[in-house]
């Protein structure tokens, strides 16, 4: 038996192979509800949700809010701002205060590193990490383990290329962990200054140009160019990184295989990626949206509901 | 110490389904607008049992479908030890006459979650039940309009379904003291 | 003031390369003598010290006192009290307050601040420039005048190259070291931790141990150049222990300090996002951590400092990439370095004690550190084999922010004097008669 997966998810990390796909396994039904005329399951009825985003997003908190309607949540969107330092209200007093309301779930995104952790730790709600810092993403990666499975049918000797700036980039790191406890080989491609120094204790490999990447890939996971974390220059300038690292239809003419094009989104057009290779067809990039509501909504059910109850026999299910 | 008892075996199982059927047909006088939505996991092997005695007699090919009621429960507490959801399918059910198929009837619960998914999909003109083993024991004012036996039970008792197409043989049985 | 005579210890002074059981005899605020049997003077306080260590009090090169400015985090009074309760007869009082002691009057202010508490003597240090700003040289005759024991701009390094230089030249005037916090601002900004694993792990900035080790050679350089002494604040990478292991073998006037957290932790600490184990510079790697052990060993690295540093629980209850960086650790010194450093084969309990009195006293030319005939009055008396569970709620700093919580050490110090007055005594508790 799987394992529960606890109160909170804060990352893949800490996760097992089997939770992983348990989470899989459970978006898949969720796909059918959002083909429904009506778009709702009560499963999560009188749940309140609230979804506080300390970083601006609208795709990702979309998504999460969509989840939470389809599954009759109750939801309220709160956007904080900033850091602890500079909104002068701490993280532990936003935590004390939400669970002064009894909230039942909280998911959140924030600037700093450990910040669902430290959230999670200091309040009963579940907390699902929807973004902390450099730190993790790993509902955006389990949407991408689920695009990649749905097109190749499995994820184990996979080859994903994970291309741009990983160095600031959650969703480059718990993609590593998804990826590698499921068996693919992974491989990271960037300017060396935008690449951790450790990166291969991980378990990666390094693949100096993009046209490496794209001779040994099944899979490339394109990585939005993190202007606005970027501390100082990490790269000369975005014309330079298009033009060495760029995913052009050209680059992608001479895959010796047909390249699965993957990207979390908002894309910078001409810088990481052309735009007719977003719009071609080898991306997967609107699938990863509407995977993303199914997984998310797996996400929220699986820890909504808590410990699976005591073991019951095949056929003795309640009627 | 549980007793273990055989309600039906193969045969028995067989000729209520073939009752069950045509009591079907009868009560919807024919088989137009009919429509067959099995519960899973074991009412969607029945459901397609009796579609199969159906289109057989009635010479048609009557639509049935599947429905998962996983995410309409009202305990989201006990999700249970597997608990990915079931396929949820169904055909047409605006103005259709619904019959819905399940295993085991016991105290409703599972029916009126069922009724509410469907109402999510559509409105039957008129939803009919009906099942192989009717136990007792409801909580909810719901009652079967077709059944292929009955059985009183206590709380402590269980009625154990297992189906061919999913255990590997046709039998029906009754377990008296299984907690 | 009356005679005290500390009885049947095991004296150590590894001034004078003595180790044994003897008499101590302070009359006075000075030494009088060390020997066997020797006579107790009328009115004398006599000092039992059978199975306990007697040692010059340990000397702190590099302490946070928050005072002015912090005052909720720690005040000279309790920060002396503190030390005192570590076995430290002496500390020196790093000058990032608030206001920033680059003044006589400030210097004059921390003086008699520490004559009040009258606990753990308190040196001032005090800064390189006016304001810790970089910039503009201190007066560092009046620092010196009113009682400054060196200058420093700890918390900031001194990125002015051009600064550095002429600092070193003009402290040469007045025979004070200048003390650095060894840090490119340019390569650690923004870092929370060491740059390594972990920090990939947990998606944090790294601080690469290059930040160091470039501030490092330019201040051995930079020394070597004008002739000055320059300190070396908390050493904690492989690289800094070789560069200056080179420049001392070059002769060139270098001396280095180490805190316990460096030769006790390594960078795992930081998992889980623990705040407690955020300081500047970072915990390295484990061969971090072993090269620092060998230098204390060998001497590269001179003395054993603290690096004392209090911050509220509130502070350091937050994100970790916005919490302060420092942690206490005036009453974990000497735990720690029984614990790790002498049970761990790196030091014998005379070199212990020599990177904690002596080798201070001497580099900073500062009273103590040696039981000769008239020396200073401060003494430690502590039990090396006590082992004892680190409870923050029962130090004597303000504040608790320490790693080390439920952590179980040996050696801890059970009487401190100061200029032959006891200030410390763990039987009787603390002042107010609560036991600690």
């Amino acid at each position: 038996m799987t394992p529960a997966l606890g109160k909170d998810l804060v990352g893949l990390e800490p996760l097992s192979a089997d939770q992983i796909r348990l989470l899989l396994d459970t978006a898949e039904p969720f796909k059918e509800v959002s083909e429904r005329t009506i778009k709702k399951v009560p499963a999560l009825r009188g749940k309140t949700i609230v979804n506080l985003f300390f970083e601006a997003s609208t795709r990702t908190r979309i998504s999460f809010e969509f989840a939470e309607k389809r599954l009759s949540a109750d939801t309220v969107n709160v956007a904080a701002s900033g850091s602890s330092v500079s909104k002068g209200e701490t993280l532990v007093d936003t935590a004390k205060n939400l669970e002064a309301m009894r909230i039942d779930m909280v998911v959140i995104r924030h600037g700093s590193s450990g910040a669902a952790q430290f959230l999670g730790q200091r309040i009963a709600s579940n907390v699902i990490n929807a973004g902390d810092g450099k730190h993790e993403h790993p509902t955006q990666a389990l949407l991408d383990l689920l695009t990649l499975r749905d097109r190749f049918g499995r994820i184990e000797g996979l080859k994903v290329a994970i291309c741009g700036d990983v160095l600031h980039s959650r969703v480059a790191r718990s993609n590593i962990w998804g990826l590698t406890k499921l068996g693919a080989e992974v491989g990271v491609c960037g300017p060396p200054t935008l690449l951790p120094r450790n990166i291969r204790d991980l378990g990666v490999t390094i693949l100096p140009r993009i046209e490496d990447a794209i001779q040994w890939a099944d899979a490339l996971n394109i990585l939005r160019l993190q202007l606005e974390r970027m501390q100082s220059g990490f790269i000369p300038s975005l014309r330079e990184y298009n033009r060495v690292f760029g995913v052009t239809s050209e680059r992608l003419a001479r895959a010796p295989k047909d390249l699965l094009i993957l990207h979390p989104g908002p894309m910078n057009r001409g810088v990481e990626i052309d735009s007719d290779v977003a719009d071609g067809p080898h991306s997967v990039i609107l699938p990863q949206v509407t995977n993303g509501v199914a997984v998310r909504m797996a996400v929220l059910y699986l820890l909504a509901g808590g410990m699976p109850g005591p073991g019951q026999a095949a056929g003795g299910e309640e009627r | 110490m549980t007793i273990r008892t055989e309600l039906l075996d193969e045969r028995a199982i067989a000729r209520a389904l073939v009752r069950m059927a045509s009591e079907i047909v009868e009560r919807c006088r024919g088989t137009e607008d009919l429509v067959l939505v099995g519960i899973q996991r074991r009412g969607v092997e029945l459901a397609y049992r009796i579609k199969r005695l159906i289109d057989k007699v009635e010479h048609g090919n009557i639509p049935c479908g599947k429905l998962d009621i996983t995410l309409y429960r009202d305990d989201l507490q006990t999700i249970g030890p597997r608990p990915v959801v079931g396929e949820t399918r169904l055909p047409e059910l605006d103005d259709k006459t619904v019959v819905i198929v399940d295993d085991v009837l016991y105290t409703g619960r599972t029916v009126r979650a069922a009724l509410d998914e469907c109402a999510d999909f559509g409105r039957p003109r008129r939803v009919l039940l009906c099942v192989l083993v009717d136990r007792g024991g409801r909580e909810l004012p719901i009652q079967a309009d077709i059944i292929g036996t009955s059985v009183s039970t206590t709380e402590a008792d269980r009625v154990d379904v297992f189906v061919s197409e999913l255990d590997g043989r046709d039998v029906v049985e009754l377990v008296r003291g299984a907690e | 003031m009356r005679p005290i005579l500390i009885r049947g210890g095991r004296v150590i002074d590894p001034s004078r390369g003595g180790d044994g059981i003897a008499d101590l005899l302070l009359e006075g605020d000075r030494v009088s003598a060390v020997g066997r049997n020797i006579g107790e003077p009328d009115g004398a306080v006599v000092i039992d010290a059978a199975g306990m260590v007697v040692a010059p009090g340990f000397i702190d090169l590099h302490t946070h006192l928050r005072e002015p400015g912090q005052e909720d985090l720690e005040t000279m009074a309790s920060g002396a009290m503190a030390a005192a309760a570590g076995g430290f007869s002496a500390v020196c009082a790093m000058p990032n307050t608030d206001p920033v002691t680059d003044n006589q009057a400030a210097v004059g202010f921390i003086v008699g601040q520490a004559q009040r508490a009258g606990k753990a003597r308190v040196h001032p240090i005090g800064a390189i420039s006016v304001g810790q700003k970089g910039q503009q040289l201190a007066e560092f005759g009046e620092l010196v005048g009113a009682g400054a024991v060196a200058v420093s701009d700890d918390g900031k390094p001194v990125m002015s190259s051009h600064l550095m230089r002429t600092a070193l030249e003009y402290a040469r005037t007045f025979g004070i070291p200048v003390a650095d916090h060894c840090e490119d601002m340019t390569l650690a900004q923004g870092g929370a931790m060491h740059e390594g694993l972990v920090s990939t792990r947990l998606g944090l900035k790294g601080i690469p141990s290059a930040a160091e080790e470039i501030m490092v050679a330019r201040d051995i350089i930079l020394a070597e150049l004008t002739g000055g002494h320059v300190h070396l604040c908390h050493m904690s990478t492989r690289g800094s222990v070789e560069l200056i292991r080179r420049a001392k073998e070059k002769g060139i006037r270098v001396t280095a300090e180490a805190c316990p957290h460096h030769f006790s932790l390594t960078h795992e600490a930081c998992e889980g996002y623990n705040t407690n184990a955020k300081m500047n510079p970072p915990l390295r790697e484990a061969e971090d951590r072993a090269a620092v052990r060998e230098g204390l060993r060998d001497g590269t690295i001179d003395v054993i400092a603290t690096d004392h540093a209090p911050h509220h629980y509130d502070a350091k209850e937050r994100e970790f990439d916005d919490a302060p960086n420092g942690i206490i650790g005036l009453e974990t010194a000497l735990g720690l370095a029984v614990t790790e450093l002498v049970d761990g084969g790196i030091l014998t309990l005379p070199e212990m004690i020599d990177r904690m009195s002596t080798t201070p006293a001497r580099i900073f030319n500062l009273p103590g550190g040696t039981f000769a005939t008239g020396a200073a009055g401060d003494v430690v008396v502590f039990d090396p084999a006590v082992e004892w569970e680190v409870r923050p709620e029962d130090f004597f700093s303000k504040s608790r922010n320490t790693p080390f919580r439920g952590r179980r050490l040996r050696g801890r110090a059970e009487v401190t004097i100061v200029r032959g007055e006891v200030v410390f005594d763990r039987a009787k508790g603390a002042p107010n008669g609560a036991r600690r």
